[in-house]
């Protein structure tokens, strides 16, 4: 039999090529004759673009071309505008995510003379050198009209507009709050996040006639490519997106951003390779952020903690030039038991680079909200807030009347509150301490849905006893390299070192989005039938006149070790291929998600356990332990899963603690590189005991994966508030934490 | 690119008459502080002055005994110098806590002293700031300060100095030692850094053209204990909000002598004679560590974000007193 290598930690088959620096990421790639884009940006946050003085950029050495509106093809037909040159027109990418051509921000480049954020491209200028081009962006100079900036949510009462779509009642939840014994109302907020992502955005644009090829650092080259295709007017054969490795993205590379666009436009004017780095500074204000949020939360229960009603209303920041719906209360009528539930979402607009999705958009900020009352409920019930969960357990879907396909909630609270010592939890405020240090303990539930998407992969069985599996997805960092080729390694019997992984390439079998932490349960069904195909095609050939199992049933040969037997004949599929003289067995499938959804509902959960201290006499606040158990189905590979679930706990501290891209009342970003914009160090993080749940989910894929990138975030902030309150008596509603909320007046 | 020539200087001379005193040429030591500002548009020398090779790397116990630091001695030699750890303890902790073990080991002594505000309206030219660019305005005042000074603003600058090793410089007391075109000057450290008042562009006492060559410690007080306690709201890696070094030396339960100087909190690296008086005879008490703390604060100035430093800095100098004076 093959052993096993799904289930087992394995290291990252790509991490050699990243220590060695041999891994090339979308920066790395230098074309022949390749000239650099560096983008002007509003130094306003709201106003009018007047005019651009360009005569001093233009002079300055190395310049070539300036694409600024003036130049830049638009959407009105422009043969009155001959400076366009080669595009003459732009189209915008209907920007949906079901014909897989969304986009960060739909406005295309220059498109008005509206300046809508601080940060927005104003023009670009293409130079011989980086250097060059960035000195030269520097010496352009704009005149603006400027307006009153709406510098953020929390600096307007502006109520905005409804998102229908998110809005969802059962019940009576007005009628059954207020009928109640015990009412929470309570509003919580959210500061904007940035996903500061190690790796800088950049594009490397290069035409051959109208072939464009890009490099990008991106999270779904298929998208890309479909979008590019559609502002270019040009079928998406004609468009390459690769992005072979990515230093993170967190969300913000899911969507393409204008600076991929304008630098395909300059490339084709310069009729040269453009290549395109974002700055540091650059990356906070035209890339996406997790928005600022507000949400209201009312919620009831009984006075035995049976939850009555909750009402969950949320805001988020939207900008001027596209409309981004966080989904903050999505999570909020499944999770619990209640049978009276509304959740509804509102966005407003703000003078703020457009948001786009953060790790585990929505539901984090809403699980923040949702935990943080369940915590305080539970105070006013004065119940533990472990057994006020276990209450309000929900057997079934409460949202969908359909089963879990697996809900292990449970056993991840007796699991991690074992661990954690939660039964040895004084209950009393400030009451657990050490030295000049109180101690707080916390806990919060965590939970995301499962995902998956359709995909589609090719596998080569090749005669060099080599196998080689292509997908267009890419890997963002999380092991999908490595998952991708456990699959092939597991179905083939072939070791991992003969497996050759091509990912990153929209050339590829079209793979999915790295993202909504469904790329393991989207691929691997894919590679598998792929695999399987080859392994079919292989014995076709096997049996076929003249070969070495001529005259056999191609169903009768076994397939086991990378070798085909019909029991007394046994040929690797190498020796087969090469006396057959041919060069591979391949096949091509595509898998997707079946009925089996209109069955289950798809859900992980888990449960966060956190200690925090508080030193009252230097108002010092740490995060010094925490204790998750995660149900993610079956993890595929243990090693880089419990990685992931680190990973977020850490950037879940950075809600609660720490990140907050902040905006001045004149609507100017504060903090836009990473030694303002706080994150935890390496100093802040405490022991982190994930344990991963095996409870295989084979409703979802026949390998039981769920998704496992973005659970471990829902919940920190609120397990970090809730024992902030346990150390303090101080309810801090409003994240991050900031030492001066908790200190004594 | 912008161009601008860079030239090597061998020794002190050489320095000083390749700089000169053209307000377009600077120094490079480290370049951690310099070539930063110069990647953020906002210092755009035409010349750069290398004095990496100046014979300034030693550190000298002088008869009198002093200690002289050369201007070129890296954040990361002095820590860990066993005289700096012997007698000189605060200010090890002061530059261990500071940046991160890369930085300090190119960060030099002089370039240190000289570093720059990490205020963010300063290190973003869009902005208006009157360090920067005098008359233009101070984007802090009305803006998001809640990293700015309580002690030592004006109307024109809230900028705090980031200094950790000044901050324990000032407490121990030293002299700068700057040498230029009219030759060798001694400068007490307290009054190297100058308050904003109307001219905060004005930061240091070096004339144009002028090198550190060394910073000499004043000899050490017998039988001083001295600790720096940074607060700040991660573990590492960021600048303090507030911080204390004291030096104290005590007479059995009395305190005897006590220097205290204050970082995270000032427009430059504050030494508190207020406090220090406040402690000098009393008790080594709570109720003692409480009035030099307000003594120390007494006459800070809250803006719109700063008001929690005013309470975080008097914690700072309660705390680091206990410490220092249970050691
Ligand atoms: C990310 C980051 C975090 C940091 N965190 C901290 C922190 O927590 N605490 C802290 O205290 N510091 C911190 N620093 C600042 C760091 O300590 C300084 O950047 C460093 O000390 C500067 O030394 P340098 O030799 O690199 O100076 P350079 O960058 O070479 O020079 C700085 C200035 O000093 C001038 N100069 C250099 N040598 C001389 C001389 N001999 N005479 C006259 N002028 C001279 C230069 O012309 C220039 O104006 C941090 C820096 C960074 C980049």
């Amino acid at each position: 039999m093959t052993e096993t290598v799904i289930g087992h930690r394995t290291a990252r088959i790509d991490g050699e090529l990243k220590l060695t620096g041999k891994a090339d990421y979308a920066a790395d790639h230098n074309l022949p004759n390749q000239v650099y884009g560096y983008p002007v940006p509003s130094t306003i946050a709201c106003g009018k673009l007047l005019g651009l003085d360009l005569d001093e950029a233009r002079q300055a050495p190395g310049v070539i071309d300036i694409v600024h509106r003036g130049n830049f093809p638009q959407l009105q037909p422009s043969d009155n505008n001959p400076a366009c040159g080669a595009a003459a027109r732009l189209y915008r990418s209907p920007s949906t995510m079901g014909e897989e051509n969304k986009v960060g921000e739909v406005r295309l480049p220059f498109e008005d003379d509206g300046i809508h954020y601080e940060g927005q491209y104003i023009a670009m200028v293409i130079a011989d050198t980086f250097e060059h081009a960035r000195a030269a962006a520097r010496l352009v100079k704009a005149r603006y009209e400027v307006h009153e900036a709406v510098p953020g949510l929390f600096y307007t009462d502006d109520e905005g507009e409804e998102a229908g779509d998110e809005a969802v009642s059962r019940g009576d939840p007005a009628g059954a709050f207020d009928a109640a014994p015990v009412k929470l109302d309570q509003t919580y907020t959210i500061a904007m996040e940035t996903h500061v992502a190690m790796e800088m955005h950049a594009s490397i644009a290069h035409w051959e006639g109208d072939r464009l090829t890009i490099y990008e650092s991106t999270q779904g080259v298929v998208f890309q490519r479909n979008a590019l295709a559609q502002i270019f007017g040009i079928p998406p054969e004609k468009v390459t997106v690769i992005a072979h490795y990515i230093g993170s993205g967190f969300g913000s590379k899911l969507f393409m951003w204008p600076h991929a666009v304008i630098t395909a436009v300059a490339a084709q004017r310069v009729g040269r390779p453009v290549k395109t780095v974002l700055s540091r500074q650059q990356n906070f204000c035209n890339a996406g952020n997790r928005p600022a949020s507000r949400q209201h939360m009312r919620i009831a229960a009984d006075r035995d903690g049976k939850l009555l009603s909750i009402r969950h209303d949320s805001y988020n920041e939207t900008s001027f030039v596209d409309e981004y719906t966080e989904s903050i209360g999505s999570g909020t009528p499944r999770v619990y038991a209640c049978d009276n539930v509304s959740v509804s979402q509102r966005r407003v607009k703000v003078n703020h680079g457009t948001p786009t999705s953060m790790r585990a958009p929505g539901e984090v900020s809403g699980s923040f909200a949702l935990e943080s009352a369940m915590d305080e409920l539970a105070i006013a019930l004065d119940m533990d807030p472990l057994e006020l969960r276990r209450r309000n357990f929900a057997d079934r879907d409460p949202s969908a009347d359909l089963p879990w396909s697996g809900n292990h909630l449970r056993e991840c609270w007796d699991d991690a509150s074992r661990r954690f010592g939660w039964d040895q939890r004084n209950p009393q405020v400030g009451s657990m301490r050490d030295g000049h240090e109180i101690i707080g303990w916390g806990m919060a539930d965590a939970t995301w849905e499962a995902m998956r998407s359709h995909c589609s992969a090719r596998v080569e069985l090749r005669a060099d006893g080599r196998v080689q599996v292509a997908c267009g997805t890419q890997d963002i960092g999380t092991g999908t390299y490595t998952i991708v080729a456990q699959t092939a390694s597991e179905l083939t019997g072939v070791p991992l070192e003969r497996i050759e992984v091509k990912l990153g390439d929209s050339m590829l079998p079209a793979g999915p989005l790295s993202g909504g932490s469904m790329a393991t349960a989207t691929v691997m069904p894919a590679v598998a039938g792929a695999t399987r195909k080859a392994i079919e095609r292989l014995k076709q050939l096997a049996v076929a006149e003249g070969a070495p199992f001529a005259g056999k049933e191609a169903d009768a040969l076994e397939f086991e070790n990378g070798a085909l037997s019909d029991g007394s004949q046994t040929l690797s599929f190498a020796e087969l291929l090469d006396k057959l003289q041919r060069g591979m067995a391949e096949g091509e499938a595509s898998a997707a998600p079946g009925e089996e959804k209109d069955k289950f509902s798809f859900r992980s959960f888990g449960a966060h356990f956190v200690e925090v201290r508080w030193d009252p006499g230097i108002s010092r606040l740490r995060v010094a332990r925490v204790v998750s158990t995660i149900d993610i189905g079956r993890a595929i590979n243990p090693l880089t899963a419990r990685n992931q679930v680190e990973g977020a706990i850490v950037m879940g501290m950075g809600m609660g603690l720490f990140e907050a891209t902040e905006y001045d009342p004149a609507g100017n970003i504060y903090n836009n590189n990473y030694a303002d914009y706080i994150v935890p160090v390496h100093a802040d993080i405490p022991d982190i005991e994930v344990e991963l749940l095996d409870s295989p989910d084979y409703n979802f894929n026949e390998f039981g994966a769920r998704g496992v990138g973005e659970i471990g975030i829902t919940g920190m902030a609120a397990a970090i508030a809730n024992a902030v309150y346990h150390a303090t008596g101080k309810r801090i509603r409003d994240m991050p934490i900031k030492i001066a909320d908790l200190m004594e007046p | 690119m912008r161009h601008f020539a860079y030239q090597r200087a061998g020794d002190v001379a050489e320095a000083t008459a390749l700089h000169g005193s053209d307000r377009s040429a600077d120094f490079i030591a480290g370049g951690t502080n310099l070539i930063d500002m110069v990647k953020l548009d906002i210092m755009r020398p035409e010349r750069l002055v290398d004095v990496n090779r100046l014979p300034l790397t030693a550190i000298e116990s002088l008869d009198d005994g002093r200690l002289r630091i050369g201007a070129l001695v890296t954040n990361t030699d002095l820590a860990y110098d066993e005289r700096i750890q012997a007698d000189y303890p605060v200010l090890s902790e002061a530059l261990l806590s500071g940046a991160s073990t890369q930085l300090r080991n190119v960060a030099t002594t002089a370039g240190n002293v000289m570093q720059r505000t990490r205020c963010p309206y300063f290190r973003n030219p869009s902005r208006p700031c009157n360090k920067r660019e005098p008359g233009s305005g101070c984007g802090a005042l009305d803006g998001i300060n809640r990293n700015h000074a309580v002690l030592g603003v004006s109307d024109k600058c809230i900028a705090v100095h980031p200094s950790d090793m000044c901050v324990a410089m000032a407490a121990l007391g030293a002299t700068v030692t700057v040498e230029g075109p009219s030759g060798v000057r001694e400068i007490p450290f307290e009054e190297y850094h100058l308050l904003p008042g109307d001219t905060p562009e004005r930061e240091h006492a070096l004339s144009d053209g002028e090198l550190i060559t060394h910073v000499t410690l004043d000899a050490p007080i017998t039988g001083a204990k001295g600790h720096y306690l940074k607060l700040r709201d991660r573990a590492s890696f960021e600048f303090a909000l507030a911080s204390c070094a004291a030096v104290v030396t005590m007479d059995g339960d009395t305190v005897r002598e006590a220097r205290i100087a204050l970082g995270g909190v000032a427009t430059k690296p504050w030494r508190s004679f207020e406090a220090e008086a406040a402690l000098s005879g009393q008790p080594a008490s709570e109720a003692t560590f409480k009035q030099a703390a307000e003594a120390a604060l007494a006459g800070a100035v809250a803006h719109r974000d700063t008001a929690f430093k005013i309470p975080l800095a008097k914690q700072a100098i309660v705390r680091a007193l206990t410490t220092v004076t249970a050691q």
